[in-house]
């Protein structure tokens, strides 16, 4: 049988402040205008500014993983933490996984007929 | 309603070097536990679209290309309004561990607004597509634009209809045990559309449009 | 209104038309039994409304049986064709049905036989070996049964409705899209498949949860038996690999349903992407369903050999190490699709690589008997079928991770045979000795020894005479999914000793199908009479009465070792709790069963192209989840007198 909470203990079990909402979303804010404003004004090379937004994408992905999806506050052993991880480590495996093979494959079997 | 609460005995006088494996086996735990591992899933799902929408992309097939189709404006408002409707929503969820039922549902409400908007912004770009002769048909790479974006507008609509339903559990029977962790779950799953489009408008549009 | 339905939908061939005169007779015939038993409010209120998990698992047990008769079926038709179908004679199946048979016999056998067995088993066992009363989500679980029984339901439809796909197990594009395959059996395929799939994933996540979180006191991690930890091992496996799956087969459907351009031969499409995709989903799929058995195995031989399993932590280890490496070899499935060598060596090398922990698990199992007093019941016998069958077909799994000779026999007949080898020998065999180890828990009486034994000895045979020609036959150029070839290749005369071999196999199939009739209707004579323990075991399931009550425990158990019940036999368990408390347990509802049923009417409204139907089925899947999760839970309690008097009233001497 488990010990089932009352409403009190339930509120407890939720990570949300009103400072990890603004922290978040001002964050969010920053590294998306970041984002937006690289590509407008152009400022430096192509590849040089894709690095840049992916980075950006990233921290900012952090950020909200951080602040509002509250990973990383769970009781031990946190499990939704360990879980996330194992899921980055397949999703890498399988994006990088198929873009290796894809282009291997491109290269020497599609003709390029139209680009 | 009443909680049902289930008291152990003699469980630490007997032998207090045995416990149990978890200490959270309550409803609200496995609840958030369960469905974040469908959120997982989900970002495999999605994962798998991107990583398509990646090897297609230059597969234009004589059609546009993301550089000639996609402009600036309209992403940045659609990220607007996605991460403004993400903090409204933790402003109700804020609302409703106080207990203020009223402020919380108001919350849900600007944060379907903002959802609405969303939904609107990207409909309209759709249709513009399609009436231009830009369908999915046109070319792979459009199939797999469609399809990514499409699926995540898919998940926001159904986010929608969640939210309403919710409203209108928390209007008629106020913040409950049961109330609560719906809301929170679906915190979760609102949250987490928004971190995929973080992912959208970096690849899908910033990196089109710098192509 | 009616899509592309018509009445061309019922044509088929003489052969089809038997075997849907004969489901839906035998379905008829059903209907009448239960009528003339006055059984249907039985059946609804203990069977169809249940959220127990030991009633769901046997349901998943019985459509199993259902399906893998099925399956079988379409296996004996492709094995009389191909002893038949030599020079001139063209045997007994036109090309499109062959076509439709092997597609259908790969489809039933992976997503119905082997994930339903799966299910089966973890709704049985995994929650009585952890100590616990149910699963995390009773009625999660219910929908994914009926999720499953659905697509099933709708698997058996595709024979007598229209045709089923002919694109093989996996309806690799562009012979799947529009194009080349305008017609409904794609369609078929892709729902089923997608349901079933759906059904799989969200039943993966309850029994994650499950075993995280409702262990009983002391069993932690390293205390679990290995049956759990190799089902933990998979249920992760169906999380990270089935959302692939789902993906593919959404943008398969898109490109079928939409005109779009995913793995068209035109517009822009890359089919080799498919084939990419679906082995990186479908190759997690084949350790998920093998490793479930090696924890069946695991279970057994232990018990079977009074002597606890050798190396516990490298069997742990070994299966994590599986459960990762097998997201890195993917590639293998296609080598020759024309990769280049560093990519393909790549792959190679970790495909070895999963034979190292794998020989490690078999080393174990066998040291675990040396020494120790080994019983030759019927579950041991299966495990010895198993170590030769599979050890054999892993083997050649080695020779095939080479890609030079990938490359020889790729897509032959020694690729069947290997991976039968694998999943006869391996998932199947594990299923037969798991059905015959566990059936007296759940019923309190055995299935006859003496015809279990002539099964086992039919299967072991049939299965070697049927499948080692299939090596030969690969080497001499012998492809898959022929339905004919010419007299000159010399290959008749394997062909006929495999057709053999299929025989045998029935006959072992027929043994035990009557055998398990033979046995309810004797069931008097074979009574369990050791208060639930008949095979002398080591863990907790077989500390509950057979069959269990529904409440499982009725006191939760507290443990401090491997294998807690044959502590408690040795008397060095720990001090257990002795005070009987209520128990709360969730109630019965429909609302699984009309989201399964739901669910298959969506798939056949898609497949027909009868869109309001599939509208009118989402929108009622909606609003049974929304009443659903808008009521309170309502549950049922047991007082702890009741469990008192029941737990007396089940050890009173039988």
């Amino acid at each position: 049988m488990s010990t089932e909470l009352s409403l009190q203990e339930v509120k407890k079990e939720w990570h949300g402040t009103l400072m990890s909402y603004l922290i978040g979303f001002f964050l969010s804010l920053l590294f998306t205008g970041f984002s937006f404003s690289l590509v407008l004004t152009q400022l430096f090379t192509r590849e040089m500014m894709i690095y840049a937004i992916i980075a950006s994408a990233l921290l900012q992905a952090v950020v909200q993983v951080r602040f509002f999806l509250h990973v990383g506050q769970e009781p031990k052993p946190r499990w939704e933490s360990q879980f996330f991880y194992s899921m980055v480590i397949v999703l890498l495996i399988i994006a990088i996984g198929t873009l290796w093979i894809m282009s291997d494959l491109n290269q020497r079997v599609m003709l390029n007929l139209e680009k | 309603m009443k909680p049902l609460v289930v008291h152990h005995t003699d469980t630490l006088e007997a032998h207090p070097d045995i416990h149990l494996p978890d200490t959270h086996q309550d409803t609200f735990s496995k609840a958030v536990l369960g469905f974040w591992f469908y959120l997982l899933t989900d970002c495999l799902l999605f994962a798998t679209l991107f990583v398509t929408f990646v090897v297609l992309h230059s597969s234009t097939f004589g059609g546009p290309s993301a550089q000639e189709l996609f402009t600036l404006p309209l992403p940045f408002a659609e990220t607007m309004f996605l991460l403004f409707s993400t903090v409204t929503c933790g402003f109700a969820l804020l609302e409703a561990v106080k207990g203020r039922k009223n402020s919380a549902v108001a919350w849900l409400a600007v944060t379907f607004l903002l959802g609405i908007g969303f939904i609107i912004l990207e409909i309209n770009e759709f249709n513009e597509f399609i009436q231009e002769g830009n369908s999915w048909k046109r070319s792979a790479f459009l199939s797999s634009f469609f399809a990514l974006v499409g699926t995540h507008g898919a998940h926001v609509s159904a986010g929608l209809i969640w939210m309403a339903v919710m409203a209108a559990q928390v209007y008629h029977f106020g913040i409950t045990v049961d109330t609560f962790r719906r809301l929170v779950i679906f915190s979760l799953f609102w949250h987490f559309l928004d971190l995929v489009w973080i992912f959208i408008f970096t690849f899908v549009y910033l990196i089109g449009v710098l192509s | 209104m009616f899509g592309r339905l018509s009445l061309d939908i019922l044509k088929h061939n003489p052969m089809q038309d038997m075997a849907v005169v004969g489901m839906v007779l035998s379905g008829l015939g059903l209907i009448a039994l239960i009528t003339y038993l006055q059984r249907w409010k039985w059946l609804w209120n203990e069977w169809i409304t249940t959220v127990d998990h030991k009633k769901i698992g046997i349901m998943y047990i019985v459509t199993v049986l259902l399906m893998f008769f099925k399956g079988f079926t379409d296996a004996l038709m492709i094995r009389v064709q191909q002893a038949l179908a030599v020079g001139d004679s063209h045997g007994i199946l036109t090309a499109g049905h062959f076509q439709e048979v092997f597609s259908a016999h790969g489809t039933t056998m992976i997503f119905f036989v082997g994930m339903g067995m799966i299910f089966g088993f973890w709704n049985l066992i995994i929650p009585l070996q952890i100590g616990a009363r149910d699963v995390a989500y009773p009625f999660l679980n219910a929908v994914s049964f009926w999720l499953f029984a659905g697509s099933g339901l709708l698997m058996y439809a595709s024979l007598a409705l229209g045709h089923f796909s002919e694109a093989g197990w996996l309806a690799y594009p562009p012979l799947s899209g529009i194009e080349y395959s305008p017609n409904e059996g794609v369609d078929y395929w892709i729902w089923i498949v997608q349901i079933a799939g759906i059904g799989s994933t969200l039943g993966a996540i309850n029994f994650l949860v499950t075993v995280l979180k409702m262990r009983c006191e002391g069993m932690k991690f390293m205390k679990m038996p290995i049956f759990v930890w190799s089902s933990l091992c998979s249920m992760i496996l169906i999380i990270f690999a089935f959302p692939i799956l789902t993906a593919t087969l959404v943008m398969l459907t898109l490109d079928r349903y939409m005109e779009m351009h995913f793995f068209t031969a035109g517009g822009g499409g890359n089919p080799m992407m498919y084939v990419n995709l679906i082995w990186a989903w479908g190759h997690p799929e084949v350790y998920i369903l093998v490793l479930p058995a090696f924890g069946i195995f695991s279970e057994i031989v232990p018990t079977f050999s009074e002597k606890r399993l050798f190396g516990y932590m490298s069997m742990v280890w070994a299966l994590i190490m599986i459960a990762f490496l097998s997201f890195i070899v993917w590639l293998h499935h296609f080598f020759t699709m024309g990769a280049s060598p560093g990519v393909n060596a790549f792959f190679g090398v970790s495909t070895m690589l999963i034979a190292i922990p794998t020989g490690v698990k078999i080393f174990n199992w066998l040291f675990t008997k040396f020494r120790g007093r080994v019983h030759f019941e019927s579950p041991m016998l299966w495990f010895f079928a198993f170590l030769l069958n599979f050890t054999i077909a892993g083997m050649t799994g080695v020779l095939l991770s080479s890609p030079p000779v990938d490359f020889q026999v790729h897509n032959s007949l020694f690729l069947i045979a290997h991976f039968h080898g694998m999943v006869i020998g391996g998932v199947l065999f594990g299923f037969f000795a798991g059905f015959t180890y566990w059936f007296p828990k759940f019923t309190g009486f055995f299935l006859s020894e003496k015809l279990n034994r002539y099964a086992f000895w039919c299967w072991f045979t049939g299965f070697l005479i049927a499948f080692m020609p299939l090596y030969m036959l690969g080497f001499m150029g012998a492809t898959r999914r022929l339905d004919h070839y010419e007299e000159a290749t010399g290959w008749h005369p394997l062909f006929l000793v495999v057709a053999v071999g299929a025989v045998v196999i029935v006959i072992g199939g027929a043994i035990q199908f009557l055998g398990l009739f033979w046995s309810i209707i004797d069931r008097k004579n074979n009574l369990d009479h050791t208060r639930g323990d008949p095979w002398n075991a080591r863990t907790l399931e077989w500390s509950i009465p057979s069959p269990p009550p529904i409440y499982n425990f009725a006191i939760l158990p507290v443990v401090d070792q491997i294998d807690p019940l044959w502590a408690i036999k040795r008397g060095v368990a720990p001090p257990q709790h002795k005070k009987y408390e209520d128990i709360h347990l969730p109630v019965n509802t429909g609302i699984g069963f009309y989201i399964g049923m739901l669910s298959m009417l969506f798939g056949f409204g898609m497949v027909w192209y009868m869109y309001w139907l599939s509208i009118a089925s989402f929108v009622g899947i909606l609003a049974c989840l929304i009443v659903r999760l808008s009521s309170k839970e309502k549950h049922m309690i047991i007082t702890a007198a009741e469990v008192k008097a029941t737990e007396e009233a089940l050890r009173r001497p039988v």
